[in-house]
């Protein structure tokens, strides 16, 4: 609803008000605060929102066709079709859309011309379908957008050395990791507030890092070694960092942007964009682009129809299986890769281009994975001609390619492929039909990559039947913990890969029976899992020490929905997200179980840790602080103990303060009310006022007739 | 602690009083009969019939007489506490929200809500010793408020009217005059709409709750927010002990969502907190719908909790309660 209102109409309104507009101030009136008469106003934040590619220009959506035939006018008709016919293939074009201009002199076409479509997607399309577009041998087409020539026309035509900025010394991103009480930090979003606040576990209560509004469109994340936070927006990505104050870093323009994901070595970005196409017969159109997180530079940009990049049955809810592309070979960033149809395609960060120039052929291939550390990859295909040809779990070694393993499995209703965080060992979960085919039972395929030719070990739950609810490794270990069971209260089994006289083979440590859990969560360092039963199981959480095999401690965050570990495995973050409406907030839980502090927020929508880089310290340093553990901790059991104390003797004071305040508020009163007491008996026609008052009990003993009837009882007297 | 149930609604409750010798406890609900119990026992002695609408609020006189009650039937109502008896109507235009005896028992307050075309209103009236002397004639009409007042309470010496409603400020009102006098301060204050309000024995500060999650305590004279007590729920129901420094709040989940999850989920508690520290001592549950009204017994040895469940729960607190340190 905008208002026209010209300055005419003011004066007029002025003159029937008999308002002198001269001695009106216009500049001094201001709109109530939180009130804009509907009236949009023009601050950065709405003009920021809007869409530059709309503000930009306004040929965005037509194309040059260029390398057209040149004919005489008896055939411009027919060209004019064929062209026509070609480009309306791609989108609609406008109406009076296609132009081909005629040389006035000769009456022959100058062989190119203008098409104009609806949208600047459609045109854009048309650029990309048809450029190279062989119409005959002589007439290829070279396809531009219109705005494009603009953008050639302004290269200047000699060559200008390009000026060199000044080197500016960046900001130390690491600079969180410096922290003196070695704390964690943590990432919040709720509401339109995201905050990052440090975990003062002394302190039992969260410090406020950095605030915003409205810092992100839609979500946020760290960038896996925790140097940037990424944000969301509708013209794309951009990544913050350095000290305390997050400075923006780096943008990343991607209009429309929905899904964002860091390679494992947090160079690359890629961002991902799906757009609604103009003819609902066609599928959506996706764009990738992969950034390199410090230029900001386009590495390299994929396009294509919905159909190419969610390939055979992968379908999730949101129409791709993010992220689309796996980053593989560990915090190198050196290869990543796609599933296609029968197809993995491997391309390497040198070149940004297709490994070898050729994809991986695998029939039928419908999941992979990698290595978390080395470039293996493990896929599956799953069975073909009705169990004629079995199903296989192999893996390959980039980037000769070559087959390091496969196993053949028979009878398969699907798998699962869990690595182990260190690469050591790769889990398949395999659900295979009974004999009946009518029901599914499930088993382990074991595989260990560091031994030689990758021995293969198949285990069985000790009743096959059991559904598997969770399954994970250990992170640094070499034990893992299954949920499995039917039924609402189900079991949790740990094995072990190692025995004690170091004979390889596959055991059970203990299960535990009759736990309310659906989820596993390991603490990063290993040792310490938490089994959580979330949502549907009300938020119970356990805390178990696998080494020692008990129970820690156990507790509740009601509602809960997610569990994380910080990076460090000392403290357990348990949230309830905006999932539910109600318990919106989160708790912070010691290793061992203990409920630290909690926090509640109201539309609460991410908690994330802020991660770690890999500790720099050798293996050998490691064990040697670990072995000398006490002479470390002492130190800091002193540093708690002061923090305990300090805090205690603030907590006395604070409550001491309060009760003294309280007490000046009472004595205050006390007196107003003495002062008061004559006006209040008057108000009471001289009652005593107040406690005061004396009243006596006196029994008083009040008769009542109830009823009063007359009857008349007539003896017979014959009878007696 | 066993609490009394007291079935005698079939609606939720909506306000509950103890007369000031703390033996009689009354009650309101929606359905249209106001009830009288032994505060002790729980034993139900009598009710009030005559309204033809939802009771919201009731008071008593000091010397347990006079009983006044505000129904949606447009309509507030004295009556005799001992027989039953309507003594007297006022009759307005819309529902009469909240009412409340001045000291002295010769004045009124009343509040009617903004319905159809009408403004809110808080209106004093005149109570005569005998009731066929009784007029329906407005002392005063405060008008002036956006939104329902929820609750309109008398100020120390009658000489100011404290509001509370919907548009979440507080407001003190000269009674002589009928302007506001001291308004309560925006960010400070409350940010949703008020439900409750509760005054100290003494009237020296009063407690309000609201939905926006807290209850605030403040000073009855001067206005100023001396406490802010933060819980998970909105708040329907206040009150500040008169023994101990504690106070209780209740609430719950809007009975819209509630059949939606868990009962523990609601948290339909009465919870404690203590008045100075603000720290929650603890919480008393059972109904299973909001908690709409709480009510301290006048010697602060048990108070009464009323239920969008259309309970009345009644709790002798145990000798621990008494001994609770922190």
């Amino acid at each position: 609803m905008a208002l026209e209102i010209s300055m005419e109409g003011i004066e007029a309104r002025a003159r029937d008000l008999g308002v002198d507009l001269t001695a009106v101030d216009l500049d001094a009136v201001a709109l109530p605060a939180g009130e804009d008469f509907g009236i949009i106003s023009d601050d950065e934040e709405i003009l920021r929102d809007d869409d530059p590619m709309e503000l930009e220009m306004g040929f965005a959506n037509i194309v040059v066709v260029d390398n057209l035939p040149v004919v005489p006018p008896e055939k411009f008709d027919k060209l004019e079709n064929v062209v026509r016919k070609i480009y309306s293939q791609i989108g609609v074009i406008k109406e009076g859309g296609l132009w081909m201009p005629v040389n006035p002199d000769t009456k022959k076409t100058y062989g190119y011309c203008f098409i104009e479509y609806n949208t600047p997607q459609e045109a854009e399309l048309a650029r990309e379908k048809t450029n190279g577009y062989k119409l005959d041998k002589s007439h290829i087409f070279a396809v531009n957008m219109f705005d494009d020539f603009d953008k050639y026309m302004k290269v200047p035509d000699e060559w200008m050395p390009a000026e060199i900025k000044p080197y500016t010394a960046g900001e130390n991103l690491q600079k969180w990791l410096t922290d003196e009480k070695a704390r964690d930090q943590f990432v919040i979003r709720a509401g339109t507030v995201t905050e990052v606040y440090w975990n003062d576990a002394r302190q039992k209560m969260p410090e406020l890092v950095f605030q915003k509004q409205y810092w992100t469109d839609s979500y946020i994340q760290w960038s896996p070694l925790g140097t940037y936070l990424a944000t969301v927006h509708r013209q794309g990505s951009q990544v913050w960092g350095g000290d305390d104050k997050f400075e923006r870093l780096m943008r990343f323009a991607h209009p429309q942007v929905k899904l964002i994901d860091f390679s494992p070595g947090e160079k690359f970005l890629v961002t991902y964009s799906s757009h609604e196409p103009n003819n609902p017969r066609d599928t959506h159109r996706v764009v990738l682009n992969i950034f390199d997180v410090r230029t900001g530079k386009v590495m390299r940009d994929f396009k294509g129809s919905a159909d190419e990049f969610t390939a055979s049955g992968n379908i999730s809810v949101s129409g791709v299986s993010w992220p689309i592309f796996r980053w593989g070979g560990g915090k190198d960033d050196k290869y990543f890769a796609r599933l296609g149809k029968n197809i993995i395609s491997v391309y390497e960060t040198e070149t940004f281009s297709l490994l070898d120039k050729k994809s991986l052929k695998i029939e039928n291939v419908v999941d992979f994975c990698w290595s978390p550390t080395d470039p293996i990859i493990a896929l599956f295909v799953p069975e073909l001609g009705g169990g004629n040809q079995p199903a296989r779990v192999s893996l390959v070694q980039i980037p000769g390619k070559e087959e390091l393993r496969q196993k053949n499995l028979f009878s398969v209703s699907d798998c699962k492929l869990y690595w182990q965080n260190s690469g050591e060992y790769l889990a398949v979960q395999v659900d295979r039909y009974t004999k009946t085919k009518k029901s599914t039972y499930t088993g382990f395929e074991l595989f260990r990559i560091k031994e030689r030719d990758i021995p293969i070990e198949v285990l069985e739950l000790d009743n096959k039947n059991d559904k598997i609810i969770a399954f994970a490794w250990e992170p640094k270990g070499h034990r893992f913990a299954v949920i499995h069971g039917d039924g609402p209260k189900p079991d949790i089994s740990f094995y072990t890969m190692r025995t004690a006289n170091n004979i390889n083979r596959v055991s059970k440590l203990t299960t535990l029976k009759s736990k309310q859990a659906n989820a596993l969560f390991w603490s990063p360092g290993g040792r310490f899992i938490v089994f959580a039963g979330l949502k549907g199981f009300n938020g119970q959480l356990e805390f178990y020490n696998v080494d020692e095999l008990e129970t820690m401690a156990t507790g509740e965050h009601f509602m809960a929905t997610d569990i994380m570990w910080d990076p460090t495995g000392r403290y357990l973050a348990s949230a309830v997200t905006s999932v539910h409406e109600m318990e919106n907030g989160f708790q912070i839980w010691s290793f061992s179980g203990k409920q630290l502090y909690k926090v509640s927020k109201d539309h609460f929508y991410q908690f994330l840790w802020r991660p770690r880089p890999p500790s720099l310290l050798t293996a050998e340093k490691e064990d040697d602080i670990s072995k000398n553990l006490r002479r470390y901790s002492k130190k800091y059991e002193q540093e708690d103990q002061d923090a305990f104390n300090q805090l205690s003797e603030q907590e006395r004071k604070r409550r001491k303060q309060l009760q003294e305040e309280w007490e000046g508020w009472v004595s205050k009163w006390k007196q107003l009310h003495e002062e008061e007491r004559a006006y209040r008996m008057e108000l009471r026609d001289g009652e005593a006022s107040d406690e005061e008052e004396e009243y006596e009990a006196k029994e008083v003993e009040v008769e009542e007739i109830v009823d009063v009837n007359e009857e008349v009882v007539a003896f017979e007297l014959d009878q007696e | 602690m066993r609490p009394i149930l007291m079935k005698g609604h079939e609606r939720p409750l909506t306000f509950l009083r103890y007369n000031r010798d703390g033996d009689l406890l009354f009650s309101c609900a929606k359905d249209h009969t106001p009830n009288v119990w032994y505060a002790d026992n729980g034993d139900r002695l009598g009710t009030y019939r005559g309204h033809n609408g939802a009771v919201w609020t009731c008071d008593v006189s000091r010397d347990s007489t006079r009983l006044i009650t505000g129904s949606a039937d447009q309509t507030a109502k004295l009556w005799d506490v001992q027989t039953g008896q309507e003594l007297f109507t006022f009759r307005f235009d819309a529902p009469a929200r909240s009412v409340e005896f001045s000291i002295g028992d010769g004045l009124a307050v009343i509040t009617t809500d903004n319905f159809m075309d009408n403004v809110p209103t808080a209106q004093v009236k005149r109570i005569t010793d005998d009731p066929d002397d009784q007029s329906e004639e407005s002392l005063l009409v405060i008008t002036g408020i956006k939104g329902r007042i929820n609750r309109a309470v008398w100020g120390p010496l009658n000489r100011t009217i404290i509001t509370a409603g919907e548009d979440a400020t507080v407001r003190i009102w000269d009674t002589e005059t009928g302007k506001c006098l001291k308004e309560s301060d925006k960010e400070q204050g409350h940010q949703k709409a008020i439900s409750s309000l509760s005054k100290s024995a003494d009237w020296s500060h009063f407690l309000t709750g609201s939905l926006d999650k807290t209850a605030k305590l403040w000073d009855t004279r001067t206005m100023t927010l001396i406490k802010t007590y933060v819980t998970e729920r909105p708040v329907n129901a206040v009150d500040i002990s008169p023994l101990l420094d504690h106070v209780v709040i209740g609430g719950g989940q809007d009975a819209m969502n509630v059949t939606m999850t868990d009962r523990r989920a609601g948290k339909f508690e009465a919870k404690f907190f203590h008045k100075i520290l603000q720290e929650e001592i603890g919480g008393v549950k059972g109904h299973f719908g909001p908690i709409n009204a709480l009510a301290f017994n006048p010697d602060g040895r048990s108070f009464s909790s009323g239920g969008e469940d259309g309970y009345v729960r009644l709790h002798h607190f145990d000798s621990d309660y008494f001994n609770i340190k922190i």
